[in-house]
C-alpha cells in the first residue's frame, strides 16, 4: 500500500503536487482574507476559456514526438494576420471572427508546412529550435507590421497612419463573440458557455483524431519512431501533419483568446506567450513526450487558477504583490521539472 | 587511397565555407549598412572598441561549455545575476571605484559557484537537452532573483540608502546608480589614439582570460572536458567523472560570466536592476555565433571577430534602417530579428551536421559490417 502511494505520487510528480496543494491552500484561504470567492472562481473559468485552446495547440505536437512547442508564437503570428486581415477587408461583429479564423487558416498551414519541414530536418533538436524559431519569427513580424499597408483607422497610428498600433480594441469587432452565446449569469458568477464550448469542440475533434488511423500512427510515431517506419508508417509525413495542425490550433488558440481579452495585441507581445502554454500543460500532468487531453484541461485550470488567485490573495494576506514571481518560478520550475524527466524515447 | 585524399579535401572546403557563412554575411550587411548610416570613422571605431572592453569577457565565458559538449550555455545569465546582487550590495556598502569592483567580484564569485553548481546538476540530469534546459534555467533563476531583489532587499538583506531601494521601504529601484564605479576600470591605464578611447586595463584583463582558456585546454581537466565533449561514454570508459567535469565547466563559465558582468556594467555605470541580465545572454551567444563559431566548437578568434561584426551590426542598423525607411523602430527591430535569425540558423546548421554525420558513421560501420562479412566468406571458402 505504502509503496503504491509512493508510486503514484512520484508518476504525480512532486512540483506537480506543490502547485496544486498551493492553489487548494489559496481556494481555502480566499474567503479568510475577504477575496470574493465566487468572483475569483469567474474569473477561473473566463481565463480557462481564453487560454485553453492555446494548450491544446501542444497535444499533437508532443504525440509526434516533437517535443514542447516552444514554437508557438509562429501559429499566433498567423492568428495576428488573420486578426488583422479580417478588420482591414471591413468585416465587422461576429462575422469578423469567422473570418478571422479563415484567413488565418491558409496562413497557420503553410507556416505549418514550413516549421513541420524544418523539424524533421533536425529531429532531436526540436525544442530549442522551435523556440527561436519563435522568436525570429516574433521580431520579424514586428517589422512587418509597421511596414505591411495597412489602412484601417481603428489599427493604424492615428499620427502617422501607418503602422499597426501595439494594441488594436476589438470593440465592434469580434469582442466577446464567442463568449456572449449562451452566457450565463448566476450572482458574480458568470460563465463563458459559447468559448467553453466551442473548445469542447476542438478539444474532441482532437480527440476523435488521435483515435482515428492517423492518430494512433501519430502516437506510435511519437513513442517509437524507429518502430513505427518499420511498420510502414510516413514518419515525416505525420510529423509534419501533427506540427501543422499545432501551429493552425495555435493561430486559433489566440483569436479565442483575444475575442475573450478584448485586444489584439502586436509587435512583442507573442514572443513569450509560448511559456505559460507549455507550463501549464504540463502542471496538468503531461511530460515532454505525453499528453492528453485531460491534462490540458487540469492544467489549463491549475495554472489559471494560480495565475488569477494569487495577486488578490497574497495582496489581502500581506500586502504584498508577489504573484509574478511565484508565477514565474511555479511555472518554469514545472517546465525545468519536465526536462529532467527521463524518456526512453531515442531518436 | 588518392581519391579518398581528394573526398576529404573537397568535403572540408564545402564546411569550412558553410562554416564562414555566418560571418562574411554579416560582413556584407555591415559594408551596405556603414556607408548609408553616415557614421563617422572615428565614432564607430570608437564605439567599437568601447564595446569590445564592454563585452568580450561576457563572450568568453561561454567557450567552456561548448568545449564540454554541452552547447551554449544560455545559464550564463546566472553569472549576470549574481554579480548584479554583488554590485547592488557593494554599492549600498559605498565602496567606490577598482576596490568595489574587486569586492563585487569577490561577492559574487560565491554566490556564481552556488548557482553554477544547481545549474550544472540540473543540466546532468538534462543530457542531450543541455540548451533548452539552461535556458529556461535562466527564467527559473530570474524568478528568484526577482524575489530576492524585489522583496527581500531591503526587509531581510538589509539595504540602507534609500537611492537604491524602493520608496515603500524594501525592494530595489528600476536603476542602481554606479557612478562611483562609471568606467573606473576602462579609464584608468586608458590611451587616446587618433581620437580613439582604448581601455588598455580592461583589454588586458581579457588578454589574461584568454591566456587562461589557452592553458586551461591543456591541463588535465581542460583535456578531460573536452573528452567530455566528444563523447561522454568514451570517456566515463577512460575514467573521467562526467558528471563532475561537467559542473565544473557550468560553474566556470557562470564565474566567468559574473566578472564579465561586473567589467560590463562598470562600463555602462548603472545596473538596470530587472532586466540588464535578460538580454545579456542571448546577445553574447548571438555575437560568438557571428563570429563563425558553432554549437560543438568556438575559438577565442570567434569571440572577437564576432563582437567586431555583431556590435558594428548594432550600432548601423537602427541608423541605416531609419535612413531608408524614415522609420527608426524599423532599424531597432531589424537587429533584434537578426540576433535570432543568427541563433536560430546557428542552431538549424549544427543538428543538421549532427543527423548528417551519426548517418555517415552509420553508413560507414554498414560498409565496415559488409566487408567484413565479405571477408569472412572469402575465409570460408579458402
Amino acid at each position: 500500500m505504502k509503496e503504491k502511494v509512493m508510486a503514484t505520487l512520484k508518476n504525480f510528480g512532486v512540483p506537480r503536487l506543490i502547485i496544486t496543494g498551493f492553489l487548494l491552500l489559496l481556494l481555502i484561504m480566499a474567503p479568510f482574507v475577504g477575496a470574493d470567492l465566487p468572483t475569483q472562481i469567474s474569473n477561473i473559468i473566463n481565463r480557462f476559456s481564453w487560454n485553453g485552446i492555446l494548450v491544446l495547440a501542444m497535444v499533437p505536437m508532443v504525440h509526434s514526438g516533437c517535443g514542447l512547442n516552444f514554437g508557438l508564437p509562429l501559429g499566433i503570428i498567423s492568428g495576428l494576420l488573420g486578426a488583422t486581415l479580417s478588420i482591414e477587408l471591413g468585416f465587422t461583429g461576429a462575422l469578423s471572427f469567422l473570418a478571422a479564423i479563415l484567413i488565418a487558416t491558409p496562413f497557420a498551414l503553410v507556416l505549418g508546412a514550413v516549421y513541420g519541414w524544418l523539424l524533421n530536418k533536425i529531429k532531436g533538436g526540436e525544442m530549442m529550435i522551435a523556440t527561436y524559431v519563435g522568436f525570429s519569427s516574433v521580431s520579424f513580424m514586428c517589422m512587418m507590421w509597421l511596414l505591411l499597408p495597412y489602412h484601417s483607422p481603428n489599427m493604424v497610428w492615428g499620427l502617422s497612419g501607418k503602422g499597426l498600433r501595439t494594441t488594436i480594441s476589438l470593440e465592434g469587432y469580434y469582442n466577446q463573440a464567442l463568449a456572449g452565446i449562451l452566457q450565463i449569469n448566476i450572482g458574480n458568477i458568470s460563465i463563458p458557455t459559447g468559448t467553453i464550448l466551442f473548445f469542447a469542440l476542438l478539444a474532441f475533434g482532437i480527440w476523435a483524431f488521435l483515435h482515428t488511423k492517423t492518430g494512433t500512427a501519430m502516437t506510435a510515431v511519437g513513442s517509437n519512431p524507429t518502430f513505427a517506419k518499420a511498420a510502414g508508417i510516413n514518419v515525416d509525413g505525420i510529423r509534419m501533419l501533427s506540427v501543422i495542425m499545432s501551429t493552425w490550433l495555435a493561430a486559433v488558440g489566440i483569436l479565442v483568446y483575444e475575442q475573450g481579452f478584448g485586444f489584439i495585441q502586436l509587435y512583442m507581445a507573442p514572443f513569450y506567450m509560448a511559456l505559460p502554454a507549455v507550463s501549464a500543460i504540463l502542471i496538468g500532468g503531461a511530460s515532454v513526450n505525453k499528453a492528453t487531453i485531460m491534462n490540458v484541461i487540469v492544467g489549463t485550470i491549475l495554472f489559471q487558477g494560480i495565475v488569477t488567485m494569487t495577486p488578490t490573495v497574497m495582496n489581502n494576506m500581506i500586502h504584498m504583490d508577489m504573484s509574478e514571481v511565484i508565477r514565474i518560478i511555479a511555472s518554469m520550475g514545472m517546465i525545468l521539472f519536465a526536462l529532467t524527466r527521463k524518456t526512453e524515447v531515442s531518436k | 587511397m588518392n581519391t579518398k585524399k581528394d573526398k576529404t579535401a573537397s568535403v572540408d572546403w564545402g564546411s569550412i565555407l558553410r562554416q564562414a557563412s555566418v560571418p562574411i554575411m554579416f560582413i556584407i550587411i555591415c559594408a551596405i549598412c556603414i556607408p548609408i548610416s553616415g557614421l563617422s570613422a572615428n565614432m564607430l571605431v570608437n564605439e567599437i572598441v568601447t564595446r569590445m572592453g564592454r563585452n568580450s569577457f561576457l563572450i568568453l565565458s561561454l567557450l567552456i561549455p561548448i568545449m564540454a559538449g554541452m552547447g551554449l550555455n544560455f545559464g550564463m545569465t546566472l553569472g549576470a545575476m549574481a554579480a548584479e546582487i554583488a554590485l547592488i550590495l557593494v554599492s549600498d556598502w559605498q565602496i567606490v571605484g577598482i576596490p568595489g569592483m574587486v569586492l563585487a567580484v569577490i561577492v559574487s564569485i560565491p554566490i556564481s559557484i552556488l548557482l553554477g553548481i544547481f545549474c550544472g546538476k540540473i543540466l546532468n540530469e538534462a543530457k542531450g537537452r543541455e540548451m533548452i534546459t539552461s535556458y529556461i534555467m535562466s527564467f527559473f533563476v530570474n524568478g528568484i532573483y526577482q524575489l530576492v531583489v524585489l522583496y527581500l532587499m531591503g526587509s531581510i538583506i538589509p539595504i540602507k540608502h534609500t537611492s537604491i531601494k524602493l520608496p515603500r521601504g524594501y525592494g530595489i529601484r528600476n536603476t542602481v546608480s554606479l557612478l562611483g564605479m562609471r568606467q573606473k576600470l576602462d579609464n584608468l591605464l586608458a590611451i587616446n589614439i587618433a581620437g580613439v578611447k582604448i581601455p588598455v586595463l580592461t583589454f588586458i584583463i581579457i588578454g589574461l582570460l584568454c591566456l587562461f582558456i589557452v592553458w586551461f585546454r591543456r591541463t588535465k581537466l581542460g583535456q578531460d572536458m573536452r573528452a567530455v565533449g566528444q563523447d561522454m561514454e568514451v570517456a566515463r570508459d577512460a575514467g573521467i567523472n562526467v558528471e563532475r567535469t561537467r559542473i565544473i565547466s557550468i560553474v566556470m563559465s557562470t564565474v566567468l560570466a559574473g566578472i564579465g558582468m561586473v567589467i560590463y556594467l562598470q562600463n555602462m555605470g548603472n545596473i538596470a536592476t530587472y532586466s540588464a541580465h535578460s538580454q545579456i545572454g542571448m546577445f553574447c551567444i548571438a555575437a560568438l555565433l557571428v563570429g563563425g563559431a558553432s554549437v560543438d566548437r568556438a575559438s577565442i578568434g570567434n569571440v572577437f571577430l564576432g563582437v567586431i561584426l555583431f556590435h558594428t551590426m548594432f550600432i548601423v542598423a537602427p541608423r541605416a534602417g531609419a535612413y531608408i525607411t524614415g522609420d527608426s523602430m524599423i532599424g531597432e527591430y531589424f537587429r533584434v530579428f537578426v540576433s535570432y535569425a543568427v541563433i536560430t540558423v546557428a542552431l538549424i546548421m549544427y543538428e543538421t551536421n549532427k543527423r548528417r554525420m551519426r548517418s555517415a558513421a552509420g553508413q560507414q560501420l554498414a560498409a565496415a559490417q559488409e566487408a567484413e562479412e565479405a571477408s569472412a566468406k572469402g575465409g570460408e571458402q579458402a
